[in-house]
């Protein structure tokens, strides 16, 4: 990694998410760290995946700022829920991996012996050597995301966002799939995750956001994941109000 | 045989002439196929290709038969309805395809009754089915243009085009090329159909483009392997369609895409990749 090392990697500035006008992330502040290692969790409809879209800048905030600090033509990877992937489209596991060379090639750049040899790596260090030629209508959901995070390799993009990689996936798989995730890290990239599995996070990630459409608590792991913490973080989840009234927080 | 197959095309210049265009046509046509099918808009093309007709009948209200009129009437035509189509999905709550269906209909009978105004029955079944077996030079040049443009234009665009199918999301968080790919996509699918128009009508244009794409699905794996075999079921069907109409008489637009229907339907029987057949006879699993 190069480039300007700044102490954060992702800012909020007060920011609230939603959809329509309702907030689904509430009045968020604080900081990913450059280099940090970031669980999120939460309860279903706490905004774990909205907080994402917002920073892939998907979703644009209803209020406040989302600060990336990236160098000059990099992007931020990212991997959605149950990636929206047309699985019938007759398309190589290859091919779909060289797509993470998109930032360096683009529409019309060629791919070259260099190119390939990172392509032939990607696809080795997440275990799928011999796949190359198979269509991607052909693989398990265990494959499918193997072939997604080869692609993640190759944006080597210095922020990486997961959201739920592990859902649905095996022991086996999910173990070399986290793998590269400490391997991020050890290379100083900021990777944020969303997660279900408290004993994942509390093995690998150092940090954790515990969030409930409002943040519930931020920082080490051992101290968020108490378990008064996450009773509360259960509770606060409302319910949709249609006649919600205009929220009058100061925006300071 | 061999006089009967090469013999009309040695002997007529008029048949030489509607071998070069359906070449042409297949060359553009097959491949914009393909992405349609893979797009999922295959009933979007087909929509289309109605919506030129009251285009090209505003061309031919004040022109006649000229080529450059009804061209460009039916180039207005079908991104007007594209756009209007686009807008309406997305600002309202009606889908894109019901709106398509909307549009279309209307410009059919739009069409029909502004052709009606002017021209005789004769001009409208010219409009409607085309003159594949009278195209002059100025229709052979757009033609071959078009096909040229489309081949080049699919080229550079291959990448977000194929992406855009497969994985839109994540298009959109490394480009924005997304948009303006969709934009450029059906701005080729209008141009492709107006060329289309001129040799087969309204009516069929469209088949050019399916037929060989939805054919091609059952022979190969690969989008590039798709794209191929669609262009060689095009010419093979333009080849087979005029032969067809030449010696047995049928009028030659829809013996073409007759042609073309046959290449489908033995497609469907017999393709290596997922035809009925092997779904019948699959043959003894393998070991691993």
């Amino acid at each position: 990694m190069s480039g300007t090392v700044a102490a954060s990697a992702i800012g909020f500035d007060e920011v609230t998410l939603g959809y329509g006008r309702h907030p689904a992330v509430h009045h968020l502040n604080g900081e990913i760290a450059t280099g940090s290692l970031t669980a999120i969790v939460g309860p279903n409809g706490a905004g774990k995946s909205t907080l994402l879209k917002g920073i892939v800048g998907a979703l644009r905030p209803l209020d406040g700022h989302i600060r990336l600090t990236l160098p000059a033509r990099a992007s931020v990877a990212y991997l959605p829920q149950a990636a929206e992937i047309d699985r019938t489209f007759p398309l190589s596991v290859y091919d779909l991996v060289a797509m993470g060379l998109w930032s360096r090639s683009g529409a019309l750049g060629g791919i070259g012996k260099g190119a390939r040899s990172r392509i032939e790596e990607a696809l080795s260090a997440v275990g799928l050597t011999g796949f190359e030629r198979r269509p991607i209508g052909t693989l398990s959901g265990g494959q499918m995301q193997r072939t997604l995070f080869a692609r993640l390799l190759l944006q080597d993009s210095p922020i990486i966002l997961l959201d739920e990689p592990f859902t649905a996936i095996d022991a086996k798989t999910t173990a070399d799939l986290l793998d590269l995730v400490r391997r991020w890290h050890a290379e100083a990239r900021t990777v944020v995750a969303v997660l279900h599995d408290i004993d994942t996070v509390k093995r690998v990630f150092p940090q954790t956001l515990l969030i409930a459409r409002e943040p519930v608590a931020w920082g080490a792991t051992a101290e968020v994941l108490s378990a008064a913490n996450l009773l509360r973080a259960r509770q606060m989840v409302e319910a949709y109000d249609p006649h919600a009234a205009a929220c009058d927080r100061s925006a300071a | 045989m061999i006089d009967y197959l090469v013999g009309p095309f040695s002997e007529f210049a008029f048949m030489q002439r509607a071998l070069v265009g359906v070449i042409a046509i297949a060359l553009g046509g097959g491949p914009i196929g393909v992405f349609l099918m893979l797009r999922r808009m295959s009933l979007t093309g087909d929509a289309m290709a109605h919506a030129i007709l009251p285009g090209a009948a505003v061309g031919y209200l004040f022109a006649g038969l000229s080529l450059s009129a009804m061209t460009i009437g039916g180039l207005a035509a079908g991104v007007i309805v594209a756009v209007a189509a686009g807008l309406v999905s997305r600002f309202t709550a009606l889908k894109e395809d019901a709106s398509l269906a909307a549009f279309y209909l209307l410009s059919l009978a739009l069409g029909v009754t502004i052709v009606s105004l002017r021209g005789s029955n004769v001009d409208l079944l010219h409009v409607l089915f085309g003159t594949v077996l009278a195209l002059d030079d100025n229709t052979l040049l757009l033609l071959a243009s078009i096909s040229t443009i489309t081949v080049m234009a699919l080229a550079i665009l291959y990448r977000p085009l194929v992406l855009e199918c497969v994985d839109p999301v994540f298009l959109r968080s490394v480009s924005r090329a997304g948009t303006p790919t969709h934009l450029t996509f059906l701005g080729l699918v209008v141009l492709n159909l107006v060329g289309g128009f001129h040799a087969l009508g309204t009516l069929l244009a469209v088949g050019m483009m399916m037929l060989p794409a939805a054919a091609s699905r059952f022979w190969a794996a690969d989008i590039t392997a798709m794209m191929i075999v669609s262009i060689l079921i095009g010419m093979l069907s333009g080849l087979g369609g005029l032969l067809l109409s030449f010696h047995l008489e049928l009028p030659a637009g829809p013996a073409i895409i007759l042609t073309a229907g046959i290449v489908y339907v033995l497609s469907l029987l017999a393709g290596r990749e997922g035809g009925l057949l092997w779904l019948l006879w699959p043959g003894r699993h393998l070991e691993a």
